[in-house]
């Protein structure tokens, strides 16, 4: 129960960080950090990816109709949530198959490696699905790498900022 | 039966993915189509309702800047006023008791922009209305320097606008010396420069040049201005040329903006059988 209001205030925080804030940085012009994520990403191990893929999409839907982009974040978000097993697989090893994961506890390698595949993945769907055309490969390409990079360092940021503290 | 559900239970979580999946993808082609209806816009209550406190505060940051803009806006217009006042005296026999006779083909709105966006390949703004205005579809909206797009989608007090900065809209524009026209449309890449294309051969084009909105529009009021001619090839073989404008509005910096609605459109599209705008 605890748990659930924990997510759902998290929901919220995060959307409206993203709009209020990191939608006005524009680095460079258009380099834009995604930070929204970090929900997905933090979403507790023991859900089914039934239930993750229908938070991811509502994340996901809910940018898209501050931003009137139809179902670009949607999309990128029900994706990310289908790969997220096999992210945390690939970062965690053998940890993530019994359960026993605590993120923090492995270290920041396989953390890097985790966030680092979610990021390249929501990018790359997110920035094709804007462009919706084969006319704008390379722009999708350099927009994935350069926000990419950006969202990967303020997302390993917040991680240890919210990093609940040992007792 | 029993093995149709084993079925659909084995492969729920496939299921649920690609069904997800063609909903966002069908959303994404929905919002990529000028003219549909939308099924998610950030007109709805919420949205605009969190985006109008976020420019409530953003304001104050701008309001230096605002204000220098309106205040060239009013020298260029007084500017205008003294040079013809005269000439409309002189000229114009008719006396001005009707005061409708001024203006009575534009109706202007005032209007806020509460969300912006310009540097993804569709792009739209939201804007607040300063008065009251019942909106419609397919109204122009103008800054104080030049364009900036048209109306898609409204409720009473909040309209969806799609920006210059957005390839599925061709706006009716012209070159100010020779009144050759063409469209205007964006190629999705730099927020300042558009392109007028299809402007025949005969036309004489220039660096510098002024280019304006045509009359061949209903949304637009002719003789507004959008840019400057940067650069300009004339395609060989098609026989047309391919211009670069530089706006004239910064996409990138948009407060205060007007919607210009033209009173007798419907009397004027009675009159034509089918456009295809």
């Amino acid at each position: 129960m605890n748990k659930s209001v924990n997510n759902i205030i998290r929901f919220v925080f995060f959307v409206l960080l993203q709009l209020l804030i990191l939608d006005n940085i524009l680095f460079l012009g258009y380099i834009n950090p995604y930070l929204y994520i970090t929900f997905i990403l933090l979403l507790p191990i023991s859900l089914s990816s039934i239930q993750v893929m229908l938070l991811a999409f509502a994340l996901g839907l809910s940018i898209d109709v501050f931003h009137n982009s139809g179902g670009v974040h949607a999309s990128a978000c029900l994706v990310l949530a289908y790969f997220r097993p096999f992210a945390l697989r690939n970062a965690f090893g053998i940890n993530f198959d019994f359960k026993t994961l605590k993120f923090y506890d492995e270290g920041f390698k396989p953390l890097l490696v985790y966030v680092s595949i979610m990021v390249g993945i929501h990018h790359l769907v997110m920035f094709s699905m804007e462009a919706f055309s084969t006319n704008y490969v390379s722009r999708i390409l350099s927009h994935t790498l350069y926000s990419g990079i950006f969202s990967i360092s303020l997302i390993l940021v917040v991680l240890y900022l919210i990093k609940p503290s040992k007792k | 039966m029993q093995q149709i559900i084993s079925f659909l239970l084995k492969f729920k979580t496939a299921l649920v993915f690609w069904g997800l999946l063609a909903l966002a993808i069908a959303l994404t082609i929905n919002a990529n189509t000028y003219h549909q209806h939308k099924w998610l816009s950030s007109t709805n209550f919420i949205s605009s309702f969190v985006l109008g406190i976020k420019a409530d505060v953003a304001d104050y940051f701008y309001l230096k800047g605002e204000n220098m803009k309106l205040m060239e806006e009013n020298k260029k217009l007084r500017n205008f006023y003294l040079t013809h006042q005269n000439q409309i005296v002189a000229t114009d026999s008719l006396s001005f008791t009707n005061d409708k006779s001024l203006d009575s083909t534009y109706q202007i709105v005032k209007a806020k922009v509460i969300a912006n966006s310009y540097r993804k390949i569709n792009n739209f703004l939201l804007l607040e209305l300063l008065e009251d205005f019942d909106l419609s579809a397919d109204l122009a909206v103008i800054s104080p320097q030049g364009i900036v797009g048209v109306i898609e989608d409204y409720n009473d007090q909040y309209a969806r606008v799609i920006s210059v900065l957005n390839p599925t809209i061709l706006i009716n524009a012209q070159l100010a010396k020779t009144n050759h026209f063409g469209s205007l449309v964006w190629d999705g890449k730099d927020p300042n420069i558009t392109r007028l294309i299809d402007v025949p051969r005969s036309a004489d084009v220039a660096i510098g040049d002024l280019v304006e909105t045509g009359g061949n529009s209903l949304i637009f009021p002719e003789k507004i201005p959008i840019g400057k001619v940067v650069s300009f090839e004339l395609d060989q073989n098609r026989g047309y040329y391919n211009i670069e404008v530089e706006l004239f509005t910064d996409m990138t910096n948009l407060r205060n903006v007007y919607v210009i609605q033209l009173k007798n459109k419907e009397a004027i599209l009675e009159l034509i059988p089918e456009t295809n705008e």
